[in-house]
């Protein structure tokens, strides 16, 4: 099973440009890796990460082979009312991880 | 008076005519050569070259009087040995008819072929050897500066930093946590933060049982992991590994607060031993032979600089490809240099090399773990010959671990009465 890290602040100010950071532990693998018999390993990837804050999409990205293992992604955003941050990622073989953080907003 | 083949004598002949002045021996004169370090690269390079070719005049420029080992020196931490055991002489080199300047380097002239020492001095070389080993990146972990390292010290470089390190452990109560930031690739050693954890865990283990160890790694992999992880899993419950993509990665230091911070946490610590970025020794920017990375390329077969001519550098300072930086490392490149630099002065080409690497970590005073491998030339770069690299076994009974163990000791008395001794 996937473990997702976020770091998003507790607590901000209205207005104030937040950083949020997320890293998932997932092989991504190419399927372009021959495997010891020679024939290509499956590929195995994460194609989709989505950010919604109280609902509203805020951040999307898709995802190709090219990018390295474990994916770490970093963005901003405004905080503008207190709720929540869900995060989801969708890749192949049914791949699904989801993760949610509160955020109060002063 | 050697005598020239013809074949060689050719060879020679070639090599005069593309290498612009002539070789120092070809014109009569005694070859100059100049070593600069004398650690385990530089004066084994120095005692060798003078053991190929007694002919040759050769200098060891290093600035301490007195030598301090990096391999064993983790058990210098743990409590387990005396730095003293550590400590190397260089009456032996003299007696090998080494002149050993006590004095830094600082100043290199690559057109002039000069080095200049800290004490005034100017010696000339027909070939310079750099082995200067590691300096630290200051800031580039931000936080982590000089007086930084005053407070969470980075040992790295063995001295007064391992006594730090260890009259913080002696000092910690029981209960309390050890926090090691462990660098990406490349750096000295690639077990060493690994053998250091486990010595520092088994210190904790028999003195302070209450008290725990995490390792924040910028890296998801590290050398002879199995071996130490499997051993952790057995010996030490108390110590953790953070590793790149559980967010171990340390992005600064906050000395003041005593915590070193990632991108996902912030862990306080009682004793912070930061093992920080590196790269080539100071001298080596000195003498324009590091690229961008900080390290400094060099020929596979002969150690010479591929940015300056007539200058070789060896061991942690170098990119040599496969082989790791460390101490058997520099010795085996040492000799392979110095066989080359002898060639080289004397007008003909460099031997294809092999050289050969050997690691032991301890990971208890009675349980030791290797790795090795043989190393060739290949595509311009050290690479690993096929077949060649193994580790101790995974499954094997207490009695084999203790056995490498005293391999371990055995190996660091060796070396260091080769180079020393």
């Amino acid at each position: 099973m996937a473990r997702a890290l976020i770091n998003a602040p507790a607590k901000a100010k209205r207005g104030e440009v937040i950083e949020i950071k997320t890293l998932i532990s997932h092989i991504m693998e190419t399927g372009f890796r021959p495997d010891s018999t020679g024939k290509p390993v499956p590929r195995d990837i994460i194609t989709e990460f989505i950010c919604k804050y109280n609902g509203e999409e805020i951040f999307r990205a898709e995802l190709f082979p090219a990018i390295a293992a474990n994916p770490f992604l970093t963005f901003f955003t405004v905080a503008d009312e207190t709720g929540t941050l869900n995060f989801e990622w969708i890749g192949d073989n049914g791949f699904t991880a989801t993760e949610s953080v509160n955020i109060t907003v002063e | 008076m050697r005598r020239t083949s013809r074949r060689e004598f050719l060879r020679a002949a070639a090599a005069g005519a593309a290498l612009l002045p002539l070789p120092a021996i070809a014109q009569g004169a005694s070859a100059r050569v100049v070593v600069v370090g004398g650690g385990f690269g530089g004066a084994t390079c120095a005692r060798f070259i003078k053991r190929i070719d007694p002919r040759i005049n050769v200098t060891l420029v290093e600035a301490n009087r007195m030598f301090i080992a990096c391999p064993y020196s983790n058990t210098v931490i743990a409590g387990l040995r005396d730095l003293a055991a550590q400590q190397f002489g260089y009456d032996k080199l003299a007696t090998d008819q080494v002149a050993v300047q006590f004095s830094p380097a600082t100043g290199i002239d690559p057109q002039r072929r000069t080095v200049t020492l800290g004490n005034g001095t100017e010696h000339a070389y027909d070939r310079l050897v750099l082995s200067p080993g590691i300096d630290i990146r200051w800031n580039a972990l931000p936080g982590y500066t000089e007086t930084a390292a005053e407070r969470m010290p980075h040992a790295w470089r063995a001295g007064e930093q391992t006594l730090l390190l260890r009259r913080q452990l002696e000092a910690m109560e029981d209960g309390g946590t050890v926090v090691i930031s462990a660098p990406a690739n490349p750096f000295r050693c690639p077990p060493g933060p690994y053998e250091r954890a486990s010595l520092i865990a088994y210190y904790l283990k028999t003195k302070k049982p209450k008290s725990k160890l995490i390792i924040l790694d910028a890296k998801d992999a590290f050398s002879k992991q199995r071996l130490f992880e499997n051993a952790w899993k057995a010996l030490y419950p108390n110590l953790e590994w953070v590793s790149l993509s559980k967010g171990g990665k340390v992005t600064s230091v906050d000395v003041g607060a005593m915590t070193l911070v990632t991108d996902f946490d912030r862990h306080k610590a009682d004793v912070a031993n930061v093992i920080p970025p590196q790269k080539a020794g100071h001298i080596a920017d000195v003498a324009a032979v590091a690229d961008r990375t900080g390290w400094c390329p060099i020929d596979p077969a002969s150690f010479e600089s591929k940015l300056q001519p007539n200058i070789h550098v060896i061991g942690d300072a170098s990119i040599a490809g496969a082989m790791p930086k460390s101490a058997f490392s520099a010795n085996a490149q040492a000799k392979v240099c110095a066989a080359a630099v002898a060639k080289l002065v004397a007008g003909s080409t460099p031997d294809e090399p092999r050289l050969i690497n050997t690691c032991y970590s301890l990971v208890a005073p009675d349980y030791g773990i290797s790795i090795e491998g043989v190393y060739r030339p290949a595509d311009g770069q050290i690479k690993e010959v096929e077949g060649t690299a193994g580790v101790s076994p995974l499954d094997a009974p207490n009695a084999t671990r203790a056995l490498e163990a005293t391999f371990a000791n055995d190996w660091f008395k060796t070396i260091t009465t080769e180079v020393f001794g």
